[in-house]
């Protein structure tokens, strides 16, 4: 079973949220929808492991949620906002995720934006920078 | 007879809703946006409407992932205010106005339009932001609210041209409704941003300041604009943008331009106001 190319998987350092995403990320996205709940938030940080294992995610799913591996969760079919909460429950602040995926201290995460953002120039297209 | 008088297009990131809440607003990072808000907050004070259809999408606090409705009116006397991670909002519960959304449902069905109906909703940033920016920090807010939720979390988000569609059934809808009522209607998110991966932080001006052109000048166009290129040339959750077409549709084919202002950065998005009275 496979379907052909989507035109928005040639979107560089971008993982769509689509069907097939969302699908496999379901539970994972259940749990990061389940930190709404602040006697949830103090459940999973006293034990994430054990709290994580209450939902039918992938091991997989479960590591990248312990280690904080922002990039890696969005390909396993998190989707942006709900890993905010996981960020909040963290006490950390949206833009501080975002720096993390960026791969740059908050600081001159901050400043780019401040320039102005980040430009398309370049970032328009995985063939167009080699990466396909 | 109701009708809609004026569209309000803003963007409702949240980091904008906390600086209010933690009296940040005189830090210079946000002087400059605030500023750039208090003529439109000045002309919803003149204009003061009686019901505001808030057209915004919930950020998976309303809805899990169990239901994602693509398009869904509040239909509740009031809304709460989510928790969506770091306690709610203190602001009041949105006001709601069960008669007239019941109305809209009913006539945007038989337009064609399957709106799923929601009882019960508990509303976050998407909706409460730009009240905020709106109308400020008052101990009741001084309006009715309709919110009409659309699905842009998971591709695919209606399309553009639906959006602005289903924005001509509604100023159809209002119009039917036979108490005298003064109507805006506001389609916020955006502008363009990226929220997600190693492409975050990314900024388009010049779709930004095109789609605000062409918001007055030629909505038929913007409603032609197909899903990639809002997410390849404004970034992946620019794609709220296809909100401001439903407002947009409501206001008939004439619009004047009262007031816009543009600004960046909120966070990691592109804000954008626009005030556009039916004429």
């Amino acid at each position: 079973m496979s379907k052909k190319q989507e035109e928005y998987e040639d979107i560089p350092g971008t993982w769509v949220f689509d069907a097939q995403r969302a699908r496999k990320g379901y539970h994972l996205n259940q749990f990061l929808y389940s930190l709404m709940k602040p006697e949830n938030r103090e459940e999973f940080l006293a034990d994430e492991r054990k709290y994580l294992m209450k939902f039918p995610m992938t091991e997989e799913q479960r590591e990248a949620v312990i280690k904080r591996e922002w990039n890696r969760l969005l390909e396993l079919g998190a989707v942006s906002y709900a890993l905010a909460k996981l960020a909040f429950t963290d006490k950390k602040s949206y833009q501080w995720m975002a720096s993390q995926m960026v791969g740059v201290p908050e600081e001159e995460y901050v400043k780019m934006m401040l320039a102005g953002g980040r430009s398309p120039d370049g970032w328009r297209s995985k063939k167009e920078r080699g990466e396909a | 007879m109701a009708k809609i008088i004026a569209g309000v297009g803003t963007s409702h990131t949240p980091a904008i809703g906390a600086a209010v809440d933690n009296g940040r607003t005189d830090q210079p990072y946000w002087v400059p946006l605030f500023k750039g808000y208090e003529p439109s907050k000045k002309w919803m004070a003149e204009t003061k409407p009686d019901v505001a259809i808030i057209v915004y999408n919930d950020h998976v606090n309303a809805f899990d992932f169990k239901i994602i409705p693509t398009f869904a009116i509040g239909c509740a006397d009031v809304f709460p205010i989510a928790d969506e991670g770091w306690g709610p909002r203190p602001v009041p519960p949105v006001k709601g106005y069960p008669e007239l959304a019941s109305h809209l449902v009913q006539s945007l069905v038989l337009d064609e339009f399957d709106i799923t109906i929601c009882n019960e909703m508990q509303l976050d940033h998407g909706l409460t932001v730009p009240m905020t920016l709106m109308w400020g920090q008052p101990q009741e807010w001084p309006v009715r609210v309709i919110p009409l939720a659309v699905n842009v979390i998971q591709y695919p988000a209606p399309t553009g041209n639906r959006c602005y569609n289903l924005g001509k059934a509604i100023k159809k809808a209002v119009e039917s409704w036979d108490e005298d009522l003064r109507v805006v209607i506001f389609g916020t998110g955006g502008m363009s941003h990226q929220i997600q991966g190693p492409r975050a932080g990314l900024i388009n001006k010049e779709f930004d300041e095109a789609f605000l052109d062409g918001l007055t000048q030629d909505p038929e166009r913007l409603a032609k604009i197909p899903p990639i290129e809002y997410m390849r040339e404004a970034g992946a959750e620019a794609i709220e943008l296809v909100m401001w077409l439903v407002m947009r549709g409501a206001l008939g084919d004439n619009v004047r331009e009262v007031y816009r202002f543009y600004h960046v950065p909120a966070s990691s998005t592109a804000v954008g106001n626009i005030i556009l009275e039916a004429v």
